[in-house]
């Protein structure tokens, strides 16, 4: 018997060592730094530049300003304002996708896939093009004869937000596809058969077998949205700034590290609490349409 | 001559706490077709897969060919399995399934391509090498999955329910094969069904299992007509279990009395004696019905319950006390008895088997 | 009946349409004479030949390939390993592993910037190639590894069993069964991974140092302060090869027969 387990022992260590670099990256390099952010948050800041190993809650105090706290709750509310359109948008195109034929649903899978993989960069430049003084939106509206003056929508507000939906809007249609494309549309049939409205239908069978993807999909557009600073950059100039912005200024430009760490972990926090609202409300445990 | 190929020792196995297996022992000569049967979740597959080496059992010991390989990799046995789903590797063609396990012996290529020509041949198979298992419907995976355990000629071929996807067609000329094969190459195959009417057609010996344990172990005939136990007799012969108590033993004979009435039957070399419990197996077609009947006669007595016809044969059920139910089968379509008849169950004093109630509740 | 179905489709279209319009116009622009992208003066291909001519764009380009490259092949390696030795180990803490080996996509990328910038100065890390590479390993690990596992949970575990069987060591079942058959995950995964690394800005932004700029790090600057023409020729380029890429990958992935397998015969019922 000692054989066995002997045998069982080396087979187990050769296996151990096919996770070991997995263990090893993700301890040093992923739960490390993170240990060490939420350490940072509770030191001092030093005089000119570093970091006083004292223990305060003095970063914490400082979210606490209006200031910050109002920057806050303007990226909250441009997360929301962004998914809810990127709901509103999305949805209707993933689910629309799913009911397409074979071939259809390859072509559009492919057609999606171009601009998902194009650098986010060059897309966010074209906006930039249509939305500046004397562009291509403002000839076209005064074509129309619907202004006359330039609208300049180039950093402001509503740009930042057409800039979020049109760069998060892929992950909803992705996740509300891969739901949607699993659903058995002769439930909906049977719903109709049953005497129930086209309304009703869709929302006693199809929202509902849906609504894992389109809950991960409002993970998957809500959480980046957060952080997404340089859209808000590049779109908005200096008019918008997000919890992103601010902790980029923290450490590069006022390299108040423990400040900014602060104000991650309180990201981090919130975005936690909304990942964990998604897994209670939608008992799943991996995001749909990630994979 | 013959010699023992395989033999399993007291083997005990439990998953997360559930006992699986308790204390299978059973030993198979060379040449022999022996088969598990028994329903799913009886052991059976966790059995075969001890002995592939896919699984170590808790205590017990496997020999093979009298050497103890309880703690051997099952890489390093000469023994080969037929998956119940094929387990055809889907990225190689037929050709380098079959051929696989002489590429890992480093085998010249030649030699390989030979060897697998010769068990296409074997399978009839001929001309498929290409072709990948996607392109090759139930019955060809079926082949290929046995060429490809075959071609090292393994001294014990392991097979788990193979012809469980096949159609009913299919699966009688399968079945046919799968023996002819198995004659000429004269491996001992180790089969495992849920299915008594292959069992009892292929086996040399079959090992009727139940809860981890064997409950019969035998020819086909002795498990069929001389069941151990009352699990036995239902599930091989699909028999009916009578229960009752012995009124007195004249000579071979015994005479027993049960709630419904009374009968005879042959000891079998069984010792009875009056006053004690005893459990019979009657097969349903060798019970005989009666419609008119004195009264005081022996038998036991009941009531005509439905009437059906399956498999050219007609099912009568009568039913009994305490919700029990006899089940009796006869050829033809016509009888004049219908239901709410009341009716006489009798048998030929041999035809009543006594069994163990091992295993099954008495309701 | 007809005409309910086709609202849909002209739904899919319209937004198609819109998708594309930013980027046509980034590419139209690159065709402008003018260096203002408000008129339109004529065709003209100077700002390709202005491209060419710019080393540091081109130095740029081809730091972004070595750090994609290098970052997607490592993920590759450790989240195709990683996911196959977790369905063999039961350690205690691998749930909480496998949990943390995915925060770097589940989280704001600025936070894993912000984390990975204090940390590596915490270890004196010298900001630049190196920070580069182990910041975009972190994140392309989880795509590899959340394929794979997705792959190995759908797979027919007496596959390997039946070459274990017929005689193959378990390092030799790795390698004639396991890992062909995770190739097409492994592949997507890495090439998703690749296109992240590529694509970054954020997390890029924090861990680079002063002599090493990325394409989109350059972009991104460029587009705050001040764009010429030329990122819109770069940008077409760019574009031509993902269209390549992604034509590529279709071909590629036009099924093989193998891989629709088992079709029409269902598993063996019990």
């Amino acid at each position: 018997m000692s054989g066995n387990r002997e045998k069982k022992k080396r087979r187990l260590r050769g296996e151990a060592l096919t996770v070991l670099p997995l263990y090893v990256f993700t301890l040093l390099f992923v739960l490390g730094p993170i240990v060490y952010m939420i350490v940072l948050s509770f030191l001092t800041r030093a005089e000119t530049w570093g970091v006083l190993p004292e223990f305060t809650l003095q970063n914490y105090k400082n979210i606490a300003e209006p200031v910050y706290l109002e920057t806050f709750w303007e990226s909250i509310k441009l997360a929301l304002t962004s998914t809810v359109l990127v709901i509103l948008i999305g949805y209707p195109f993933g689910y629309f996708m799913a009911k397409l034929t074979a071939k259809w649903k390859k072509r559009t899978m492919m057609l999606l896939m171009i601009p998902f993989w194009t650098s986010s960069l060059i897309r966010l430049y074209g906006w930039i093009i249509i939305f500046r003084a004397g562009g291509i939106l403002d000839k076209l509206l005064m074509a129309l004869h619907v202004t006359e003056k330039s609208v300049k929508i180039l950093y402001t507000y509503p740009a930042v937000v057409v800039g979020m939906v049109y760069a998060l809007l892929p992950f909803m249609i992705f996740a509300v596809y891969s739901s949607a494309e699993k659903l058995d549309f002769s439930l909906v049939e049977a719903a109709r058969d049953l005497g129930a409205s086209p309304m009703k239908a869709f929302l006693t069978v199809s929202l509902k077998l849906t609504l894992p993807g389109l809950l991960s999909g409002v993970v998957l557009t809500f959480v980046p949205s957060m952080g997404l600073f340089f859209i808000a950059d590049i779109l908005g100039g200096n008019k918008v700034v997000l919890v992103g912005n601010l902790i980029q200024e923290q450490l590069m430009k006022t390299h108040n590290w423990p400040f900014a760490a602060a104000l991650s972990v309180a990201l981090l926090a919130l975005t936690s609490l909304f990942m964990f609202l998604y897994r209670k409300l939608s008992g799943v445990k991996d995001l749909e349409g990630l994979v | 001559m013959s010699k023992t190929v395989l033999e399993l020792q007291e083997i005990t196995k439990s998953f997360s706490g559930t006992p699986v297996l308790n204390g299978i022992s059973l030993k198979a000569e060379q040449g022999e077709f022996i088969t598990l049967l028994g329903s799913s979740g009886c052991g059976k597959t966790t059995t075969l897969r001890i002995i592939a080496g896919l699984e170590t059992p808790d205590s017990g010991r496997v020999l093979l060919s009298g050497k103890d390989m309880t703690d051997t990799e099952p890489n390093k046995r000469d023994v080969n399995t037929v998956f119940q789903n094929y387990a055809l590797f889907p990225h190689m063609n037929v050709e380098q399934n079959i051929g696989y396990s002489l590429k890992i012996r480093k085998r010249p290529k030649t030699e390989i391509r030979g060897e697998v020509q010769k068990m296409l041949s074997l399978v009839q198979l001929t001309g498929y090498e290409k072709r990948m298992p996607s392109e090759l419907s139930g019955g060809q995976r079926q082949r290929v999955a046995i060429a490809r355990s075959l071609i090292n000629r393994p001294q014990l071929l392991l097979l788990d329910e193979p012809l469980g996807a096949l159609d009913l067609q299919l699966r009688r000329q399968m079945q046919q094969e799968l023996k002819r094969l198995q004659k000429k190459l004269g491996i001992t195959f180790i089969y495992i069904t849920h299915d008594q009417e292959e069992a009892l057609n292929m086996s040399d010996r079959i090992a009727v299992m139940m809860d981890g344990r064997f409950q019969q172990l035998g020819t086909p005939s002795e498990v069929y007509d001389s069941p151990k136990t009352a699990y036995v007799a239902r599930f091989v012969g699909s028999a009916n279990i009578v229960y009752g108590a012995v009124e007195c033993v004249e000579g071979e004979l015994v005479r027993f009395t049960s709630t419904d009435g009374s009968g005879v039957f042959h000891c079998r070399g069984n010792r009875f004696e009056p006053g004690r419990p005893v459990t019979l197996a009657v097969r349903g077609e060798q019970a005989v019905l009666t419609k008119e009947f004195e009264k005081g006669s022996r038998g036991l007595f009941g009531t005509v319950k439905e009437k059906s016809f399956a498999g050219g044969m007609l099912r009568i059920a009568v039913s009994l006390h305490n919700d029990l139910e006899f089940i009796c089968s006869r050829h033809g379509i016509d009888s004049e008895l219908v239901p709410g008849d009341r009716v006489r169950i009798s048998w030929e004093p041999q035809n009543a088997c006594p069994v163990d109630l091992d295993g099954e509740e008495r309701i | 009946m007809k005409n309910r179905t086709k609202l849909p489709n002209v739904y899919l279209g319209v937004l198609l349409f819109l998708m594309y319009v930013p980027i046509f116009l980034v590419i139209l622009y690159s065709f402008n004479e003018s260096k203002l992208s408000s008129v339109w003066s004529g065709f003209s291909l100077k700002w390709y030949t202005e491209l060419f001519r710019d080393r540091a764009i081109f130095e740029a380009l081809g730091n972004t390939l070595i750090l994609g490259v290098i970052s997607s092949l490592s993920a590759g390696v450790i989240g195709t390993l990683g996911a196959f030795g977790m369905t063999k180990v039961n350690f205690k803490t691998k749930s909480a592993v496998e949990y943390v080996s995915t925060l770097p996509i589940m989280i704001p990328e600025i936070i894993l910037g912000m984390v990975f910038m204090a940390f590596f100065s915490l270890l004196g890390l010298p900001f630049g190639m190196t920070t580069l590479i182990l910041a975009h390993t972190a994140f392309c690990i989880p795509y590899v590894y959340m394929l794979v596992k997705a792959r190995l949970v759908g797979m027919d575990k007496s596959l390997a069993e039946a070459a274990l069987d017929l005689g193959a060591s378990p390092l030799r079942v790795f390698f004639d069964i396991t890992l062909p058959l995770l190739l097409p995950a492994i592949v997507s995964g890495m090439l998703l991974a690749f296109a992240m690394s590529i694509d970054d800005v954020i997390i890029s932004v924090f861990v680079t140092g002063v002599n090493t700029n990325t394409l989109p790090l350059k972009i991104y600057t460029q587009l705050k302060t001040g764009v010429t023409p030329k990122i819109n020729a770069l940008c077409t380029l760019m574009f031509a090869a993902t269209l390549l890429l992604c034509g590529f990958a279709a071909f590629l992935g036009r099924t093989p027969k193998h891989k629709k397998q088992e079709p029409e015969s269902g598993r063996a019922g019990r």
